[in-house]
């Protein structure tokens, strides 16, 4: 299992995958946009994604939890 | 006169009016989101409104919220900075139909600049010499396929309403472009409101050098040096420099006589910035954009001309004659800005987060136009500048010497910034040498 944390305080603007999606390495789950920069956030390793815990419109901080890969 | 102005921005520019605002006398309103209320500019105002939440949609890009505080506070005039609604030509219209002073260029000239093919083709009619590229928007990817083969690759896809290198993209061939076309036209449509997107060939060894004019009330246009702006990361600007060390005695003139008529053209009034690539192989120009405002790194032109262009900006707007005596122009020496953003130094990542710390550096020939002070928290709202590290030296090798020392001595703590990478730059051979070009970054941070 594998906890995809944000990196940064952010805003999400868009949620790619969604929960029961298959990724890759390398797939893009969501993007965030801080500081007028868009910044994906990619899977880190093939799995399901078992939970999405953030919408678009959120503000996350750093360490947030934004999926869960199994 | 202009007795006082509402600042329609936020952070170091909002601040950098002000204080020229003050010297001149003229009342100073500044306007603040949620996010901005414990900014110094917002306490250095002799007034200041709130406008709205973070969102820049809700507050610094809110028209009618803006004119209100401007109506409701008395101010005479507005002045715009840059970014926000500072190239918004119907942001204008409405500040001048309301009675304010627009202290800008006449909404028309936005509205003609800010078309990049509009400007191209206005530029070409002109004299300016402009790179191979489209001269009709190119709005789907058959019709972009089409015109990269008769332009010839590498190509750039950019907005044609765009700005600031978002959503700009290189393609060496038709696979290349497919991406970088549907890269630019979802942000062209995303930032910019509009799908139209410019295809031009891309200079492969280029140097982003801009010239500063100055549209006089008669209808004088004066060029007042220019910038070499070829430090970037993600096509956008992270250090600058005048006199450009890429650009001889001959191209410059032609360069600054090529940017009057640019203005001449539009019957520019006001600051802007004619920017150019210059071809460092072939020692030649194109004409690439005109920005129809105070541009961000105005100070090393203010360093080296000994012109304050914000002065500038309101005598113009109100009529009158600069401060200075226009066959007098000397620029001396030789200034560096180097913009300190709240970002990590390795990946250029966003890191907007709380500053326990802020102490600035100071002594001859430093400038430091900041937008925070310890106890701020940088939010992810807006963009990551914090502030403008700039130096004066009596030339390029003690600029860049009095540069080292003002980074070294610039402390922030509690956020990731970019003096880590600034120290770097000030010490790369290419740098230090001022033979580079726009991949002098990439080259810093191979991959």
């Amino acid at each position: 299992m594998a906890e995809i944390r944000a990196e940064m305080v952010a805003n999400v603007w868009k949620v790619v995958a969604a929960e029961g999606d298959q990724v890759d390495d390398g797939d893009t789950l969501v993007i965030l946009e801080s500081m007028k920069m868009e910044i994906p956030v990619l899977a880190e390793g093939p799995g399901v994604v078992t939970a999405m815990h953030v919408a678009e419109g959120d503000v996350i901080q750093e360490g947030d939890l934004i999926a869960v890969i199994s | 006169m202009l007795d006082s102005v509402l600042i329609a921005n936020r952070g170091e520019i909002a601040r950098r009016v002000i204080r020229t605002a003050r010297v001149m006398g003229i009342r100073a309103v500044a306007v603040y989101s949620d996010a901005d209320a414990e900014l110094p500019y917002v306490s250095e105002a002799d007034q200041a409104v709130h406008i709205g939440p973070a969102q820049p949609a809700l507050s610094y890009l809110n028209a009618a919220a803006i004119i209100d505080a401007a109506r409701k506070t008395g101010a005479a005039s507005v002045h715009p900075g840059y970014g926000f609604l500072a190239e918004n030509a119907d942001f204008a219209r409405q500040v001048i139909a309301a009675g304010l002073v627009w202290v800008g260029p006449d909404p028309a000239a936005i509205e003609q600049m800010g078309d990049k093919i509009r400007a191209r083709n206005l530029m070409e009619q002109a004299g300016v010499p402009v790179a191979p590229g489209s001269r009709a928007p190119v709005t789907d990817e058959a019709a972009a396929l089409a015109e990269a083969d008769r332009i010839g690759y590498p190509v750039m896809a950019k907005a044609a309403a765009g700005g600031g290198g978002i959503g700009m993209g290189v393609a060496a061939d038709e696979a290349g472009l497919r991406a970088a076309f549907a890269t630019a036209r979802s942000r062209a449509e995303r930032f910019f409101g509009s799908p139209e997107i410019l295809i031009e060939r891309y200079v492969e060894r280029a140097r982003h050098v801009e010239v500063q004019i100055l549209g006089l009330p008669d209808g004088q246009v004066l060029a007042l040096g220019e910038r070499d702006c070829s430090v970037q990361r993600r096509h956008q600007k992270v250090a600058e420099e005048t006199p450009s060390p890429g650009v001889s005695p001959a191209l410059r003139e032609q360069m600054l006589g090529a940017a009057v008529r640019v203005g001449q053209a539009v019957g520019y009034r006001g600051a802007g910035t004619v920017e150019c690539l210059v071809d460092t192989d072939a020692g030649s120009f194109v004409f690439l954009e005109m920005n129809t405002r105070l541009q961000v790194e105005h100070p090393v032109t203010e360093l080296v001309t000994g012109i304050d262009l914000v002065e500038q900006q309101f005598l113009i707007a109100a009529g009158g004659s600069p401060s200075f005596d226009p066959a007098a122009v000397r620029p001396a020496g030789h200034a560096l800005e180097l913009r300190v953003y709240a970002e990590d130094p390795v990946r250029f990542l966003p890191a907007p987060g709380p500053i326990t710390r802020w102490d600035e550096p100071s002594g001859e020939g430093v400038r430091v136009d900041s937008g925070y002070q310890a106890g701020n928290t940088v939010t992810p709202f807006y963009d990551p500048l914090l502030a403008k590290l700039c130096v004066l030296g009596a030339d390029r090798a003690q600029a860049l010497a009095r540069a080292r020392e003002a980074v070294a001595a610039f402390a922030v703590e509690g956020l990731k910034t970019n003096l880590p990478f600034h120290a770097e730059l000030l010490a790369s051979p290419d740098f230090v040498r001022g033979d580079y070009d726009t991949s002098l970054v990439s080259k810093l941070r191979p991959r």
